[in-house]
């Protein structure tokens, strides 16, 4: 039998310490043997009364502008997030993943990423007209990486080494095409002088 | 008042915000103290997580001591210091009346398949986070808690979220005397859940990630067997051998949407948000476990689909289980375990950074670096 495997037997036991061995060792080993001591089990537990709600259906928040949902509620919550309006162009992209498409859409969703990198452009584009850029270097925390840390991270057996190297193009790459367009666009109006 | 903003993918700074006000008659208003960076931030952080606007602040772990309160609230007042969990949720809908905290469906207006949970994009919901001076606190009377005066901040902290899924995770896997778990992932929540499957009355319990100083702290912390899946050619395999050919009683996933050790899952998924996640982890956990064993999934995935090998989990008569965590429903068995001795949540903290230098805490996060494992965010400093 030592030759055979677990899986082609019936009943052999596998190789591990002994309960005493394990409670010996490790602090609680088996505190929550029982299932009826794990505060998930069972996963549904009716109980209304424990949560503190001494409502019914709660009061409803003041809707202060016109609140985006999904179409797959059927009416808005009582309460929810007010920060970040939808606004401009990423707004409107925005809106019409709510209203159009459901959770369950790709098309829902891929708007919506879309909207993010809309808004996310004007809102570097807003921030340098106001003379407050974004400065890629303070708000991505990169001088954390001192060249002794940067090192011993890719000296190491480390999975993430073979895609890590993406990263600064992803940040630096949109900066870098921007900054590209502008300067062609600068160099076609002077020459038109 | 001073706040972390988002600036789009991998860039966040802090602005000046105006304080919350109260906008329900159960809100509070929430000075935070203490904060911390959750692995599921760096999907935010990483532009992964659709409707991530620009100008909200991120956190979902944090306490605080309570500066105002609604006119309906009853059981908190000024003063208090109070832990909150990530959940933000009613208490009275139809999924929160039976336990299910995490899927409230009252305080999500941008989505149904989700709850509500603080600082973590419009998907779910559009509330600001604790990564701030101030945070709005909806249900002030269902979900936050005052901090027992025995209990820390660090661990109080800990277990608004990254505690409370671990344990949660090994509940979800039905571990039964003497399994052997496997944890993917040596995160907080992998290092919380191997921990938490020894409590349940696990047999063996091995933790699989691919940098050597979280597999240390695997050890050390959880008492773990550990795999660098670096060193090995074929991870399922290794899981096969390691369990003398049968497979995993119960697999955790605890590693979620960024997943590392498949180059294309991590383009498609991380780097080009073709993905709603990348489902190493997941795959492994499914292909890893044994015929009729348990996968309890507890890394976040975002909501695009992804590639996941279900033919496997099918043909294998896997029962997969998973949730958003419902942390408050976690927390009077975990405060006896502490008081009993058997969990020192801030054990493994590594770094503490005050608020205005919070891109540095995500980059080392993110990046991994220092041997960084939980960064906590100080608001006062």
């Amino acid at each position: 039998m030592t030759d055979v495997n677990r899986p082609y037997v019936a009943d052999k036991p596998a190789e591990r310490p002994t309960n005493e061995e394990l409670r010996a060792r490790i602090p609680g080993w088996g505190a929550d043997l029982d299932p009826a001591d794990r505060p998930s089990t069972p996963k549904e537990r009716f109980d209304p009364g424990a949560t503190g709600a001494h409502w019914e259906f709660p009061d409803r928040q003041e809707e202060t502008f016109p609140r985006e949902r999904s179409i797959e509620h059927g009416m808005l919550p009582p309460v929810f997030g007010t920060v970040a309006p939808l606004h401009g162009l990423s707004g409107l992209i925005r809106r019409t993943a709510y209203a159009r498409f459901g959770e369950g859409r790709l098309a829902h969703w891929l708007l919506l990423i879309v909207g993010d990198r809309v808004e996310s452009t004007g809102a570097h584009l807003r921030a340098a007209l106001a003379l407050r850029p974004d400065d890629p270097v303070t708000e991505t925390g990169v001088l954390t990486e001192s060249a002794e840390r940067e090192l011993a991270a890719f000296r190491s057996s480390r999975a993430d080494t073979s895609h890590r190297w993406i990263d600064p193009l992803l940040v630096a790459g949109p900066w870098v095409i921007t900054g590209w367009i502008g300067w062609r666009i600068l160099r076609a109006v002077l020459r038109r002088r | 008042m001073r706040a972390m903003v988002y600036r789009g993918p991998y860039k966040i700074r802090v602005e000046e915000k105006d304080v919350p006000r109260i906008e329900h008659p159960n809100d509070a208003i929430v000075r935070v103290t203490l904060a911390a960076i959750c692995g599921s931030d760096l999907h935010l952080y990483h532009g992964m997580m659709p409707d991530t606007r620009i100008g909200t602040t991120f956190g979902h772990e944090f306490i605080g001591v309570v500066e105002e309160v609604g006119s309906s609230v009853q059981r908190l007042t000024r003063g208090d210091r109070v832990m909150v969990p990530f959940n933000v949720y009613c208490g009275s809908c139809y999924f929160c009346a039976r336990g299910l905290y995490s899927n409230c469906h009252n305080v999500n207006p941008n989505a149904t398949a989700v709850g509500g949970i603080y600082g973590y994009s419009h998907t779910t919901g559009g509330y600001d986070g604790g990564q701030a001076e101030y945070v709005r606190v909806p249900f002030a009377d269902v979900g936050p808690q005052i901090i027992p005066d025995w209990m820390s901040d660090e661990d109080a902290v800990l277990l608004t979220d990254a505690v409370a899924t671990g344990y949660f995770g090994a509940q979800l896997g039905e571990i039964a005397e003497g399994d052997t778990v496997v944890v993917l992932g040596a995160g907080p929540v992998g290092l919380y859940a191997a921990r938490s499957a020894w409590l349940m009355g696990a047999g063996r319990v091995i933790v699989i990630d691919h940098l050597d100083y979280r597999l240390a702290k695997a050890r050390d912390f959880a008492y773990a067997e550990t795999l660098n899946f670096t060193e090995v050619d074929d991870v399922v395999v290794w899981m096969k051998k390691a369990t003398d050919y049968l497979g995993a009683d119960v697999v955790i996933d605890a590693a979620g949407a960024e997943a590392d050790g498949s180059f294309v899952q991590q383009v498609t998924s991380t780097k080009l948000k073709l993905q709603g996640g990348s489902p190493v982890a997941l795959n492994w956990a499914i292909d890893g476990a044994r015929k009729g064993g348990t996968v309890a999934v507890v890394g976040a995935y975002g909501p695009i689909f992804s590639a996941v090998k279900f033919g496997d989990a099918l043909n294998k008569g896997l029962t997969l289980r998973m949730n958003q965590t419902p942390v408050k429903r976690q927390w009077p068995r975990l405060f006896e375990h502490m008081q009993n001795g058997y969990l020192k949540p801030s054990d493994i903290v590594s770094h503490r950074i005050p608020l205005e230098h919070i891109a540095d805490g995500y980059h080392l996060f993110s990046a991994k670096l220092d041997d960084c494992i939980k960064v906590l965010i100080e608001p006062g400093a």
